[in-house]
């Protein structure tokens, strides 16, 4: 099973987010970009299906910058080949359309069984690029994905509902999936395996096609949402805390 | 439904979905801004019963077809693109979940539109109608126009109450033909698969101690445990940890897993991104711990301290247990 992986580069929201006053939209200065969380999964799930039944795992990323750490974790992970697109002007960011588009010029010489990404990234506002691209390749896509089996030609896949309810669906191949979560946790590789990929292995560099694609939608501004609007707040060392809310909790009744 | 609001009904083992009202709300509210209709699209098998909870809508128009019995991708992909083609409505609400979003962006690609996806609000004070989004997790409100003349949104609970989508009024139902080729689609739906049985329902339990990443590794599950145990409730969580395997998906909360209204929600760790906070926003009372004083669940907790969850929950173990 030859599969590819796609993957976003997204703020890290451990960080904090500003706004430009300038442009009213993120500022991106010193925003700290990490792999989108769901593409971690995504990766991990075709390198499961490459445990399974043989075949190649290639990641391909856009170069928003930084992003070789991540491409050579993937090689350490157990990737066969890992392409960075590099564009100008791509560190100021890529639409998610624009994004769906690169990818489709990229794969066009890639045959593949699967293509795999996650179901959405942190910050998608104009689409979803794995659902976007299925629709440009003409392939089928299912997203909310949590599991895949191959079989013969076609691959059975998990998609999650609410409440816990799943449903088995069968999707010919090829067909671009859109991972909720892996089989298992993405797995961890030591530094000193990325290290050595990064001595022995390599990244394709491909310059990013041109691509036209039609009008998305546009921000006006952005904003951070206020927080602490309603929460009551109780200071105080951690002992306060604990012995506050447990007064607070009996007092409501909650605990006995 | 040319040039009006149209709201694309979600369907789950033959019932319309909670979020599906929502988004009638959201869309009876702009439509009556911009002075046009609300029109309601369902696809499904059988279709007559359903339509008549869709009261909100002045209109439904359905696509009624045994092979559409059950969400399929591509067949209800192909089936909303070809009913857009003939008539396309001014905005066209899907659900922010694994059904709309599995559509969604599909329709828009094929016909060429825009989309907007994570929307919340919508408004049309002024000349253009506006969407109102919410991403990175909570943390960043997206605001920008509905482009004219055609627009797609993905609709997320949080920003009107689905009841008030619930109308008692059976709306006109037109009935479309099948518009598009079923026989070709190469996905298939095959069955259903429940919830592993066996294991406490959460969405019955009056006291929820529920640990997010801030919990930090699977050893320390056992420490909410015991507070939960304190306190008379039990262990769940958000996403992170779930995926992690450190709880079983059974204590998923939020929009995959369970929708929890507690007498009391103990979030530990739990940033509240709105997949999670759609499980948990109606719990009768939240407390929050969160060292980020920035946490998008302090928006909704009742109760909060940015305080470290690792050293909270021992403290706070013992004052529950002193009485």
């Amino acid at each position: 099973m030859d599969s590819v992986v796609l993957i976003k580069f997204v703020p890290d929201l451990v960080e904090d987010l500003e706004i430009d006053p300038q442009s009213g939209l993120l500022d991106r200065s010193f925003l700290r970009l990490m792999p989108n969380e769901l593409d971690d999964h995504a990766l991990e799930e075709a390198l499961l299906l490459k445990e399974r039944y043989g075949g190649t795992v290639t990641v391909i990323t856009v170069d928003t910058g930084d992003v070789d750490e991540a491409l050579y974790t993937a090689v350490a992970k157990g990737a066969d080949r890992v392409v960075k697109v590099t564009g100008e002007g791509f560190d100021q960011g890529v639409t998610d359309r624009e994004l769906a588009s690169i990818f489709h010029e990229v794969l066009r010489g890639m045959p593949c069984e699967l293509i795999l990404t996650g179901t959405q990234a942190v910050d998608d506002l104009d689409g979803f690029v794995g659902a976007m691209l299925a629709e440009r390749m003409g392939l089928p896509y299912v997203g909310y994905v949590t599991k895949v089996e191959s079989q013969d030609g076609t691959v059975i896949v998990r998609k999650e509902y609410p409440g816990g309810l799943t449903a088995e669906i069968e999707v010919a191949t090829p067909a671009v999936l859109g991972i909720q979560a892996a089989e298992k946790p993405p797995r961890y590789v030591v530094t000193s395996k990325v290290m050595e990929a990064m001595k022995s292995g390599s990244i394709d560099e491909v310059e990013a096609p041109d691509v036209s694609v039609e009008d998305g939608v546009t921000v006006s501004r952005m904003s951070v949402p206020e927080t602490g609007a309603r929460a009551e707040m109780i200071k105080g060392s951690v002992q306060d805390v604990a012995a506050a809310l447990a007064r607070l909790l009996r007092d409501r009744g909650v605990i006995a | 439904m040319t040039g009006q609001v149209c709201v694309v009904v979600e369907t789950l083992r033959g019932e319309v979905t909670e979020l599906t009202y929502t988004m009638l709300a959201a869309g009876r509210r702009l439509a009556d801004a911009l002075h046009t209709k609300l029109a309601a699209l369902l696809i499904g098998h059988p279709c007559a019963k359903l339509a008549e909870t869709l009261g909100a809508a002045d209109r439904v128009f359905c696509v009624d077809h045994a092979d559409l019995a059950e969400f399929n991708p591509e067949a209800y992909l192909r089936v909303v693109a070809a009913v857009f083609e003939k008539q396309m409505p001014r905005v066209a609400m899907f659900g922010h979940t694994a059904m709309g979003t599995d559509i969604a962006c599909g329709v828009a690609q094929r016909l060429k539109l825009p989309i907007a996806v994570s929307c919340r609000t919508f408004s049309a004070d002024g000349a253009e109608p506006q969407y109102s989004a919410l991403i990175c997790g909570g943390k960043i409100i997206a605001e920008g126009p509905l482009p004219a003349p055609h627009c797609l949104v993905t609709v997320m609970s949080g920003g009107y109450k689905a009841d008030e989508g619930r109308v008692r009024k059976t709306p006109p139902l037109e009935t479309l033909p099948v518009p598009a080729r079923l026989d070709a689609v190469r996905t298939r739906f095959k069955q259903y698969i429940e919830p592993p049985a066996g294991d406490v329902d959460i969405a019955k339990q009056p006291i929820l101690v529920s640990v997010g990443r801030g919990i930090q590794n699977k050893d320390n599950i056992a420490m909410a445990e015991a507070l939960a145990k304190a306190m008379g409730g039990v262990v769940s969580g958000s996403r992170p940890v779930i995926d992690q395997g450190w709880l079983p998906t059974t204590r998923l909360v939020g929009k995959s897993g369970k929708q929890v209204k507690p007498k009391l929600y103990l979030a530990l760790g739990i940033s509240g991104a709105p997949e999670h906070a759609e499980g948990m926003r109606d719990a009768e009372f939240i407390v929050a711990i969160n060292r980020d004083e920035k946490a998008p669940i302090y928006g909704f907790a009742h109760v909060g301290a940015a305080v470290d969850v690792l050293e909270l929950v021992p403290a706070l173990t013992e004052k529950v247990k002193a009485r």
